[in-house]
């Protein structure tokens, strides 16, 4: 940036004063818009699209998602059925991804898989803002003795470590998809909360929240038309930002035997079944362990990229 | 000072104090309790076991007992392994893993500055890209998958380290290695943004400017404050070490707490499940308290204003 005004400001052009000409102040002129004017949003928009890293990322996450939803259907296989006369396939013609140790076929069971763990991660992220943009707003918003007690009360919670709740929760109540999303969003929630607390707490004293409180809107209309969409940009990067984490507690948990129940699959738990004999197997864990592993880097670079985007002042 | 270091350490005990409670409710609420089962037991000798486990007792005596006997270090008996206190086997596989989680830590700080502040000071160019690569990899890929792969590449294609055990120096290689994966990841990215920082602020031009040698403005100056930020993630970073190890344990047969954790889940025995917890809840809100302290003797700045208060 710098750079730049520096050589247009030394470029060595041989200017005239007749080069000049005096136009005045023109006030008709001065309100002439002479670009398109950019939304906050396509601001952020032109500006994440060409970061190519996250754009790729997206491409990937997308691909990912397609490949999830319509894996399993394109198979003449499905995820459950045993085949215990083929188990342990090497990838062929007729099982792409090889099978697994009852002969299940791997392809199926891979996007299946990848469908299951995205469910998880999407879901938890979104209990987790649902929960954190009000609990946090309230924070917020309201501050003094609400904000004290309620982050008192929230800060208790957070310094219970979040996988040892979890996995209680779990031995108590049988794992089943709705029980883990539960578990994992019990103290998920409190870093979002958090998050909403400081943009709100930052925004609420801005001028155009005291314009307009001063024409009488009132507390519903102030958090939810102007303070919260305000504060959209570091939620999104949030919720972007979370969905990894909980696909990877799912995948942890799986590993302790808490996660979703056989014959149902995450890629989480097909990495623990691949364990056992993977020396010689390899493949059992290796289309699981890279499809987890690119879309926990797909989310992870595209809510960096996203986060450069939306507040181009963090970015480093 | 003084205040916030109460304050803090008030939090944590009310925090521990819910962890405990929650832990013992929750596995009252499991229907059914140890001594039922499908043989039938003469009522007598049903009666005679409740008593001696105190079951027969309201669940609030039975709480106040819980909490006296875990303030004395006493976590109750183990269901499944005959007559084995959960303490013992809580004391008994502790070492091995303090062991494996010590080193860790400290090649986790040590490889995480080193490659970020390789990072910072090389910014932009070849060193800094390779060392963001990794630092993503490193967050992005599961500490069980490079476990994995270590083993099958190290291991059993190369058999350059052993696949199993807990025995000497070589042992320690590839756990090491994948649970310090992660943390690795965080601290070198946190000390690159840090150190970029420091390395644009005044003083370290006017350190320049007054002729400082380079080494002199490096130790004298960037790294004491650029390391500052470290200091906040040593709590998060035993958490992470500590879930590490569950899984790393049990990937490379090392008999520590991780691995018994992972086998009383596996048969449900829940007094080790609880001890265990209770004692990781411990371990990790001490790591807290500790990091939240530091950070106040480290930075003089804090001290300023009181507290935290973003």
């Amino acid at each position: 940036m710098d750079t730049n005004d520096i050589t247009v400001m030394s470029s060595p052009v041989d200017l005239k004063p007749e080069d000049f000409r005096k136009i005045g102040s023109d006030e008709k002129q001065a309100e002439v818009i002479q670009r398109e004017s950019l939304s906050a949003w396509r601001d952020a928009w032109r500006r994440l699209r060409a970061n190519k890293m996250a754009m790729t990322a997206l491409g990937v996450l997308g691909l990912i998602v397609i490949a999830a939803i319509v894996g399993p259907m394109i198979s003449k296989y499905n995820y459950y059925s045993n085949d215990l006369l083929n188990t342990n396939q090497k990838p062929s013609a007729e099982h792409w991804f090889g099978t697994d140790d009852l002969g299940r076929d791997m392809f199926v069971r891979t996007w299946y898989g990848a469908r299951i763990s995205l469910i998880v991660g999407l879901a938890a992220a979104m209990i987790d803002l649902f929960i954190g943009v009000i609990y946090g707003g309230i924070m917020g918003y309201f501050g003094g003795r609400v904000d004290n007690i309620m982050n008192k009360f929230s800060e208790i919670l957070y310094a219970i470590p979040y996988l040892l709740v979890t996995i209680l929760l779990l031995v108590v109540m049988e794992p089943s998809l709705p029980t883990i999303i539960l578990a994992l969003t019990i103290t998920g929630w409190i870093n979002m909360s958090w998050i909403v607390r400081g943009e709100i707490m930052q925004l609420k004293s801005r001028e155009f929240v005291l314009a307009s409180r001063s024409m009488g809107a009132g507390w519903r209309r102030l958090l939810f038309r102007h303070l919260l969409p305000n504060a959209m940009g570091p939620i999104i990067v949030t919720v972007t930002l979370s969905v990894p984490n909980a696909i990877f507690a799912e995948a942890f948990l799986s590993f302790l035997g808490l996660g979703v129940q056989a014959p149902i699959a995450s890629l989480g738990s097909m990495i623990n079944d691949a364990l056992t004999g993977w020396l010689y197997y390899p493949w059992r864990m290796l289309f699981p362990a890279v499809l987890i592993s690119l879309t926990m880097l797909s989310f992870n670079i595209f809510g960096d990229g996203l986060r450069d985007a939306l507040d181009p002042k963090l970015k480093k | 000072m003084a205040r916030y270091i109460a304050n803090k350490l008030f939090y944590t005990l009310v925090s521990l104090f819910i962890l405990i409670s929650a832990t013992f409710f929750l596995m009252k609420a499991i229907p059914g309790n140890p001594f039922m089962s499908e043989k039938k037991v003469p009522v007598a000798i049903q009666e005679r076991l409740y008593e001696q486990y105190g079951l027969n007792k309201p669940v609030y005596q039975q709480y106040f007992k819980y909490l006296g006997d875990i303030a004395q270090g006493d976590f109750g008996i183990s269901m499944k392994k005959i007559n084995q206190d959960v303490s013992t086997i809580i004391g008994d596989t502790f070492t091995a893993s303090l062991k494996l989680g010590l080193v860790a830590i400290v090649v986790s700080v040590i490889v995480g500055v080193t490659l970020g502040l390789l990072a910072a000071l090389y910014h932009r160019r070849l060193i800094d890209n390779i060392a963001m690569v990794v630092a993503v990899l490193g967050i992005a890929v599961p500490s069980f998958v490079i476990a994995s792969l270590l083993q099958f590449v190290f291991s059993s294609k190369l058999h350059m380290f052993p696949t199993m055990g807990f025995k000497g120096p070589m042992y320690y290689v590839l756990p090491v290695t994948a649970l310090a994966a992660q943390p690795i990841a965080f601290i070198a990215r946190l000390t690159r943004s840090s150190m970029l920082e420091v390395l644009h602020a005044d003083y370290i031009k006017t350190a320049k400017a007054k002729g400082l040698r380079w080494y002199a403005i490096l130790f004298k100056h960037v790294i004491r404050n650029g390391i500052l930020p470290i200091v906040t993630y040593l709590g998060p970073m035993t958490a992470n070490i500590v879930t590490g190890s569950v899984v790393i344990e049990q990937i490379f047969g090392i008999g520590g707490i991780g691995k018994q954790f992972v086998q009383a889940i596996g048969v449900r025995d829940y007094p080790v499940i609880m001890g265990i917890t209770i004692f990781y809840g411990i371990l990790l809100m001490v790591a807290r308290f500790l990091t939240d302290v530091a950070y106040v003797f480290v930075d003089p700045r804090i001290k300023l204003s009181g507290g935290k208060e973003d």
